[in-house]
């Protein structure tokens, strides 16, 4: 067993230890701590996987950006109690089963298909995912769909701003 | 060059994508909360973005990797007018239990 598939192993085992947590535990404050350990996590797989620019986008965008506005709307929600009624027993058997059933499709599906990989992996040796590489794709090839994902960003910023904007008392 | 797809095989990514897929999944149906309803979709999309990069790894190109950036952006622009809608639903209602937003008309 070499160190990688070890580490590979801590890390999936920490990945969906959180996750479970985060679907499971009372406190919706709690949940988004194990959501922050589980994207850190999956920074590591990306690190793992030896996509160093990626692994920092994600912590940016995911553990900084997108957490901090988690905890925000639950502290602005004053959530922080645990008095949240649970659905009735049988939706909540229904989701047990319905996940297992899920589980066990993909699984199989995935492990009856045609092997993917022969065992044989050949590496060229070429680089492919460093910043340099990766920047002359999104601007060459990618350029129209970065000016629509600006256009998305600003256009989610404004309806952000407008939703959350208190609305004017009617005459 | 000492490729990490040698040692640990792309068959378990995908078990790991596909297990973190189906917890994703198991929150949104299982919890009533809204925000962690919206928490178990951003677990659904990191589970896909992870996939994404074992791939582009598999395949030695960068193009999935640019497709993750896409992603993000788009989980982004997402959970911020998400977040928006839920504040402005517990303005009017109070609650943000999806339980009790049946009186939504079409």
């Amino acid at each position: 067993m070499s160190i990688l598939l070890i580490l590979f192993c801590i890390l999936s085992a920490i990945t969906l230890l959180t996750a479970f947590l985060t679907v499971f535990s009372k406190n919706p404050i709690h949940s988004a701590i194990y959501l922050v350990i589980c994207f850190f996590s999956v920074a590591g797989h990306y690190l793992l996987l030896n996509a160093q620019f990626l692994a920092i986008v994600h912590v940016i965008v995911y553990s900084g950006a997108i957490m901090i506005l988690f905890l925000f709307t639950i502290m602005l929600m004053n959530l922080n109690k645990e008095n949240e009624v649970h659905k009735p027993r049988i939706t909540r058997l229904g989701a047990i089963v319905s996940f297992c059933l899920i589980c066990f499709v993909l699984i199989l599906i995935f492990i009856n298909s045609k092997p993917i990989a022969d065992g044989s992996y050949d590496v060229t040796g070429e680089d492919y995912q460093s910043i340099k590489v990766l920047g002359k794709v999104l601007l060459n090839e990618y350029m129209v769909p970065f000016e629509y994902a600006s256009i998305l960003l600003l256009v989610a910023m404004i309806g952000a701003v407008l939703l959350s904007k208190k609305e004017k008392l009617e005459k | 060059m000492n490729n990490i797809l040698n040692q640990i095989g792309i068959e378990n990514y995908i078990f790991l994508c596909v297990i973190l897929f189906c917890i994703g999944v198991f929150g949104v149906l299982y919890r009533r909360n809204a925000i962690i309803v919206f928490m178990s979709i951003e677990i659904m999309l990191n589970a896909v973005n992870l996939l994404f990069v074992a791939f582009s790894t598999y395949h030695q190109d960068a193009q999935g990797q640019v497709f993750v950036f896409f992603s993000m952006a788009v989980a982004a622009a997402e959970v911020a007018v998400g977040l928006a809608i839920l504040v402005s639903i517990f303005r009017n209602s109070g609650t943000i239990d999806v339980a009790n937003l049946k009186n939504l008309k079409g």
